[in-house]
């Protein structure tokens, strides 16, 4: 925890005009950037003695449909050498391509692909921003929440034409999801409760 | 006169036995050395991480079983630790011990199945007929903690679903005393075998800067000398209280790989034995009811067991806002789990990270100038699954 705190206040000290905010939750240290300065920050945290994050975990894409900057990417990071976790984040909008990694590290290479396939997000200076998990001349981007659980086109073997087809998807009853959330507060966690009588007690 | 040559272009897969599973691997090759990889995956893509962002945290849980489905109940592991982190959840001791001896379980199930596999696709065939057995032996333990062999849904958020039986204790214990002898077995067709050797040693190297930048994790970064394992360096649960030892390779080619995998099971084992030892009593499950289901005794006498029964089969558990990032020492390396929540019953994200898909990316940089033979040795040591891969 204190060494998550001094690894903070290193890299706001050192990096302090592109730091956009920072924050420990959770016992994780995220700090939010901005994407153009995406190449130089990851440079820093891989060189510098205080930090030696040599090694990056994976890409995270998310998807926030209502927001203005639609889509967000967490980068983590590890240092061994320190064994040090960090989470680097930036937001953008849907028009936005971002700067690859793949320079720095070469495994960033798929990690952004899968990123394009999913959210459709394109990297400049990618090798070969191909898709990769979905299929064959597929289109559209899944894990958007625009798109549909049950996607658009189903795959089966045609016994009259002797292969496999593609078709739009049919089905006999329409994907349901039930809304089973409570509409009220509830009860506070019997913790919570408990923790403030606590806190009466020692008052 | 010099004669041109022409590269040649062979597809490996997307169904070959050697694959383990169903890989695309478009090789070029030169003769016989091959001078490009590239490998296509997502033939298993089953849209896990889509699936999750629809169910609620409960109904989630079953999805890690089909990711790496040599090891089920490690990956379920990550995603518990996950959402216990948000909630911030006390697992009671005896649930930790638990899910460490299954862990154990977990890790030596699937390292049976790599290192008898590996030695199948380089050409022997007895390692995998003696490693099965006792891989069914302990898919058994799996059925009888969690009813099933394979797919357990076993570890809640907040503990695990049932106790274990006592009698399953003791047959753990019996076959942690047996299980080395085995494992000698196997060093003895395979260790200093001549044929293993000549087509496993010096293939495939990977040096210490190379398994960084490559991300690589769990057997393939300790087989090239990096001393690193989250269950030491990060520890979670009761690690921190058991002894282990963490076996590095030194050259970082497929034998050294072959030889930590043999003795992680050895030190899995150990794990085993001392959890047996020391297991506590006590509840197996958290004993807040907002999370975990009340017993059936309870529903028939108390209203508000039923209430918490009935809305946690419902609704499922409210999770606060926030996001996390857990990782555990998977058998194939750092499983690590990104998980987003937007204070709602459903994860607003869930991002998988699987070891093998980082592994499998340096397929292209670990096969090149090696030759066409070799492509299912350095693919065996790599311990691909294609489950967690295309997720």
């Amino acid at each position: 925890m204190l060494r998550l705190q001094k690894l903070e206040k290193l890299i706001n000290s050192e990096l302090s005009s592109k730091i956009k905010n920072s924050s420990i939750d959770n016992e994780e240290l995220l700090i939010e950037i901005d994407e153009n300065d995406l190449v130089d920050i990851v440079q820093f945290l891989k060189s510098n003695e205080g930090c030696k994050f040599k090694q990056l975990i994976d890409i995270a894409g998310v998807d926030y449909p209502e927001k203005e900057k639609r889509f967000e990417l967490i980068y983590l990071f590890l240092s061994h050498e320190h064994n040090a976790r960090i989470k680097l984040l930036i937001k953008f909008d849907i028009n936005q391509s971002i700067n690859s990694l793949t320079k720095i590290f070469p495994s960033a290479n798929w990690m952004e692909r899968e990123v394009f396939d999913m959210y459709g997000i394109k990297f400049k200076n990618h090798p070969d921003l191909r898709r990769i998990l979905t299929d064959y001349g597929f289109k559209g981007h899944p894990l958007r929440k625009d798109f549909p659980l049950t996607g658009f086109n189903e795959v089966r073997y045609s016994e009259k034409d002797k292969k496999v087809i593609y078709e739009p998807v049919k089905l006999e009853q329409n994907y349901r999801n039930f809304d089973f959330e409570s509409p009220w507060e509830g009860t506070n966690y019997i913790k919570e409760i408990k923790n403030s009588e606590e806190d009466g007690k020692k008052n | 006169m010099v004669k041109k040559t022409k590269s040649l272009s062979l597809n490996f897969g997307p169904q070959h036995p050697a694959a383990h599973g169903v890989l695309r691997l478009i090789l070029e090759l030169d003769g016989e050395i091959v001078e490009k990889a590239d490998p296509h995956i997502g033939l298993l893509h089953r849209g896990t991480e889509k699936l999750i962002e629809q169910k609620t945290y409960t109904q989630a849980l079953p999805y890690f079983d089909r990711l790496d489905y040599v090891a089920p109940m490690n990956q379920e592991h990550a995603f518990a630790l996950a959402a216990e982190k948000l909630l911030k959840v006390e697992v009671p001791i005896r649930a930790k011990y638990i899910r460490v001896i299954f862990c154990e379980i977990g890790r030596i199930l699937s390292h049976i199945l790599n290192v008898t596999t590996q030695a199948l696709d380089v050409g022997a065939l007895t390692p995998s007929l003696w490693g099965f057995e006792e891989r069914e032996t302990l898919m058994t333990f799996y059925e009888r903690a969690s009813g099933s062999r394979l797919h357990a849904n076993y570890f809640r958020t907040g503990g695990v679903h049932k106790d274990i039986p006592m009698k399953l204790v003791d047959d753990i214990e019996k076959f942690c005393k047996s299980f080395p002898k085995i494992i000698d077995d196997l060093e003895g067709l395979l260790t200093d075998n001549r044929i293993f050797k000549q087509r496993n040693v010096e293939i495939g190297i990977v040096s210490k800067q190379e398994a960084l930048d490559h991300s690589f994790s769990g057997v393939m970064l300790r087989g090239s000398g990096v001393p690193w394992d989250l269950r030491r360096s990060q520890p979670y649960e009761i690690y921190k209280e058991l002894d282990f030892k963490i076996p590095i390779g030194k050259n970082g080619d497929c034998y050294d790989r072959y030889l930590c995998r043999i003795e992680e099971m050895r030190e899995s084992i150990k794990i085993i034995l001392q959890c047996i030892e020391k297991l506590p009593k006590g509840p197996v499950k958290s004993i807040d009811n907002k999370i975990s289901p009340p017993n059936r005794d309870d529903i028939k006498q108390s209203m508000e067991a039923l209430i918490h029964h009935f809305k946690l089969f419902t609704e499922g558990y409210r999770v606060p806002k926030g996001d996390v990032y857990t990782a555990v020492e998977a058998p194939k390396g750092e499983f690590g789990v990104y998980l987003i929540s937007d204070g709602s019953n459903k994860p607003y994200r869930c991002k998988i990270r699987a070891p093998g898909f980082s592994h499998l990316q340096a397929m292209d940089y670990l096969i090149r100038g090696h030759m066409l033979a070799d492509v299912p040795a350095v693919l065996g040591s790599l311990d691909i699954v294609f489950g967690e891969v295309d997720r």
